[in-house]
């Protein structure tokens, strides 16, 4: 992957497959080489930031800089089981229903 | 003159008056949608028989003499980002087709509490991600000033359907200008309130220190009329304002002797469309002669605020994405289909390769984008270079506003550099969709408020839209600002000819 400090920056196809297991995205070979290609042009065009002197600046995160908020730690309704698995793909009526977290990709 | 014609503030007082029924008025607005939309594509969901009944127990409370707010009886189209749970909430994506969330956003709930009759559900691009309405996995919407180009995003149904005479109210988001430059290429009002002002609890999230929740209707007096019933605390949103509420309405009449506008110079270089152009600067002129005053003012880091924009957006959208995980809610896959992968042979276990087909079945090609480049700038070792660069750049732009109202009231300039644009036109460079983005990210990157109303024609017949922005919290002047520009101009009443037809 390139530097930090690289004037060029450009994605490689090997980079483009590392951020798509990592954002869990399946790409198709088509996808794979219009992205690298794109987010190459989009990264070139975000870089200009560095042009900026930050040295003094301080990250602003949130445009209010507000500071966390607390509520009365009280029980309060939730959502009911039937509710929260009202929409999900697979459900046994108590919990919702997955692949294998263990093992072989394929043997699903 | 037809009910679809009238303002909200008209019809909320000829209801009030009891010259109107509010079954009168739905009934006006969904035969209006159901002519137009196929056609704009503005509602990817009319609810005609809720609609019906929800007027029909508004007329009945009136009728008793029950107190009702002013909202009360008209309809309202709603963007399909806010949780409705009567209503199909997708985002215009496929991976929430068809999906009823388990609670209403809390401005769906002010809206049911104000007595509005919500019409359906407006089309968007797909997560909100988008400046031209072209993303929406359910069709695009088309401009109703001209069918062959774009109406603007992402809140391009809501701006459609207020410009088509479908809806006299409609609520949208803007994250980085989605309910001001639609509303610019549209010919409508649309107000994106301080950070803060309106909660987004329910709102389904793109970038959360960006997004909020906004009124486009045609008027600013509308605007205001909705900001009132839409706006105020809510302690399910950390981050809403726990400031009152103003009359915003009764704010309108003051006049502006004395206003001080800042004109920035940089908004008019090379990019800027000439007729554009002349009518932003007739629409100064017009504020001076109603007694402002404008100044120059800069803001300096203007020009970095887009690709800011363009790492924060991203950054904070591949975290929020993350939810739509095939297990709990959204489209799964079936566990069989397994298309050419280019490369990606192998998954760290059957969960993740659920997760990542998935995925890549259900989220459309600007939103994988979009998860990609955010996932790349939050990555070990890139980081700093970008998302933590781009937050310190945020912290200069919000300060050049700073700056700048400490010498002005508001500052004015366009809303887009260009009338509508073609369908299919930027579809090809996601470079250049980005930069439409170019005269409305820096309000949200600042937390600060900014109105977008219609000020010129082009020659071509295409609406062209006047920005004002103000310090957190200035709705009040913003909105009065628009009002009383609007009293002295007619562009807002102006109908594209596909509706007069």
């Amino acid at each position: 992957m390139a530097a930090e400090n690289d004037t060029q920056p450009g994605l490689t196809a090997d980079d483009v497959m590392k951020v798509a297991m990592l954002g869990r995205l399946a790409l198709s070979g088509a996808e794979l080489s219009s992205l690298t290609q794109e987010l190459s042009n989009i990264v070139g065009f975000v870089s200009q930031l560095s042009e900026v002197d930050t040295a003094a600046v301080e990250p602003l995160a949130h445009p209010l800089d507000s500071q966390n908020v607390f509520r009365a730690d009280e029980p309060a309704a939730s959502l009911s089981t039937e509710q929260a698995l009202a929409m999900a793909p697979r459900h046994d009526g108590e919990c919702f229903l997955v692949p294998a977290v263990l093992g072989e990709s394929g043997s699903a | 003159m037809p009910l679809t014609d009238r303002s909200a503030a008209e019809l909320a007082a000829a209801l009030a008056a009891g010259e109107v029924t509010s079954a009168a008025c739905t009934e006006a607005f969904l035969e209006r949608i159901e002519a137009a939309n196929p056609t704009i594509n503005a509602f990817l969901s009319v609810d005609r028989d809720g609609a019906i009944d929800q007027a029909a127990a508004i007329d009945a409370a009136r009728a008793a003499g029950k107190p009702l707010g002013p909202l009360a009886g008209l309809p309202v189209a709603v963007k399909d980002v806010l949780c409705t749970t009567d209503q199909p909430t997708t985002c215009a994506s496929k991976m929430l087709a068809g999906y009823r969330p388990p609670y209403d956003a809390d401005v769906v709930r002010r809206l049911r509490e104000a007595g509005c009759v919500i019409v359906g559900k407006t089309n968007m691009d797909e997560f909100a991600m988008g400046g031209s309405n072209e993303n929406s996995a359910f069709g695009l919407v088309r401009n109703p000033w001209d069918l062959d180009r774009a109406p603007g995003g992402s809140s391009g149904g809501s701006a459609a359907a207020i410009a088509a005479d479908m809806a006299p109210l409609a609520i949208g988001s803007d994250t980085g200008g989605s309910i001001r430059q639609p509303a610019g290429l549209c010919g409508i009002t649309g107000l994106k309130p301080t950070y803060g002002r309106v909660s987004r609890r329910g709102l389904v999230a793109f970038s959360s220190s960006l997004d909020q929740i906004g009124p486009m209707a045609r008027s600013a007096e509308d605007c205001a009329l909705l900001l009132e019933a839409i706006a105020g605390h809510d302690p399910g949103d950390s981050t809403s304002l726990a400031v009152d509420v103003p009359a915003y309405r009764a704010e309108l009449d003051k006049p502006l002797a004395g206003l001080k506008i800042g004109r920035v110079a940089a908004h008019f270089g090379d990019g800027l469309d000439p007729e554009v152009a002349e009518h932003v600067e007739t629409a100064f002129a017009a504020y001076e002669a109603a007694g402002a005053t404008i100044h120059e003012v800069e803001l300096p880091h203007a020009a970095y605020g887009v690709p800011t924009y363009y790492l924060i957006a991203p950054s904070e959208a591949s975290s929020n994405l993350a939810r739509y995980d095939g297990a709990h809610y959204g489209h799964r896959w079936d566990g069989t289909a397994r298309p050419d992968d280019g490369g990606i042979s192998s998954f760290d276990s059957p969960l993740v390769e659920m997760y990542c087909r998935s995925r890549a079945e259900g989220f459309g090609p600007e939103v994988k984008r979009r998860i990609m480049l955010g996932t790349y700038a939050l990555s070990a070792g890139y980081y700093d270079a970008y998302y933590a660069k781009a937050l310190r750049v945020r912290r200069l732009i919000r300060q050049d506003f700073l700056d700048a109202f400490e010498q002005v009231d508001l500052i004015g300039g366009p809303v887009s550099a260009t009338p509508a644009f073609k369908l299919g036109e930027k579809t090809d460079d996601p470079v250049a969709m980005y930069l439409v983005d170019l005269y409305t990210v820096g309000t949200n990157l600042a937390g600060i408020g900014g109105i977008s109303f219609p000020c010129g024609f082009t020659a071509g017949g295409l609406p062209v839209g006047f920005q004002l922005q103000g310090p957190a919290l200035s709705e009040p002047l913003l909105l009065r600002a628009a009002h009383q520009y609007q009293q002295t101009t007619d562009w807002h009443t102006r109908r594209p000819a596909a509706v007069s037809a």
